[in-house]
């Protein structure tokens, strides 16, 4: 048991810091493609979580649809639109390095006082074993969407119906409409014209 | 000693601070999207971790529905990059400040 313990520790480890180096990566990184290659391995490193939190399906869905789908769609946008890499500018405001530094100061003053003060309490969360739980299988997922949260399934659903509409709205090219006349001679004149969305 | 559920609620509290920095200090509009997406995962690790230690399933409910908008928010996120590239030819948030071209 001990050893189950330190194991599951061990794990926890390396896949928080399989996560925080690339998420540090991602945001260090200059070339947009080398950054959504370091997002994989934060969405990797997010569903090996969430096996460890005993919800295999979520893990399932975190590697189909983020690390999958959305995914493959940036990389995609990138390649289409070849995006060159950042240049460096020079800052937007002066004052914003003190600003930051500040910030980071008060922030991690809270973060200790939290950390303090959850230290010092004596409530205790109860923990679930997580290996023996019901709660993350497919099957009660199932019947949780589909009794108790059947409208914001259905609402969901209408909102990716929303989102697809309006993807292929935005990201399809104008018509161009070729005008071909006819002289007399038998000359033949080639116009393009534009169809713009608020004349059609 | 097993993962806690402060560990992973002080994870999570790291990664999100990533994303925001990252939203603040990038320039370019599908860096900024990406980052927006590491926000969104690192709320859903903070659902799945309280649903796992309070033995209740309503958090990774919210954490499928939260799925499903981020699906929907990249394919109008990146409809919207393309068709500002197609605008502006450029990438840049900065050069993007004017709703009229």
């Amino acid at each position: 048991m001990i050893i189950a313990d330190l194991f599951q520790t061990l794990i926890w480890i390396v896949l928080a810091g399989l996560a925080i180096g690339s998420g540090v990566a991602m945001v260090v990184q200059r070339n947009p493609l080398y950054a959504a290659i370091s997002l994989i391995g934060v969405f990797i490193s997010f569903a090996g979580f969430y096996l460890l939190l005993g919800a295999p399906f979520i893990a399932a869905v975190q590697v189909i649809v983020y690390a999958g789908a959305i995914m493959v769609l940036v990389v995609f946008v990138i390649m289409l639109l070849n995006v060159e890499e950042e240049v460096r500018k020079p800052l937007r405001l002066k004052f914003l390095i003190p600003a930051a530094i500040f910030g980071a100061a008060i922030l991690f003053a809270q973060a200790a006082f939290i950390i303090y003060s959850v230290g010092a309490s004596p409530v205790r969360v109860p923990n679930a074993d997580a290996a023996n739980s019901q709660i993350g299988l497919t099957k009660s997922i199932g019947t949780g969407l589909f009794t108790d949260y059947l409208l914001p399934f259905e609402i969901t659903s209408i909102l990716i119906l929303m989102a697809i509409v309006g993807a292929i709205t935005l990201a399809r090219r104008p018509t161009v409409l070729l005008l071909v006349e006819e002289d007399y001679d038998g000359k033949k004149h080639v116009e393009r014209r534009t169809l713009k969305i608020d004349n059609i | 000693m097993t993962p806690q559920l402060s560990w992973y609620l002080a994870l999570s509290a790291v990664m999100f601070t990533i994303g925001v920095a990252g939203v603040i200090l990038k320039r370019n509009a599908i860096s900024m999207f990406m980052c927006i997406e590491l926000m969104l995962n690192s709320v859903n690790l903070t659902f799945v971790a309280f649903s796992s230690f309070f033995n209740n399933l309503n958090g990774q409910l919210f954490v499928f529905i939260v799925m499903a908008v981020a699906a929907a928010e990249a394919a109008v996120g990146l409809g919207i990059i393309i068709a500002l590239f197609r605008n502006r030819e450029s990438l840049d948030v900065d050069d993007a400040n004017l709703l009229k071209l």
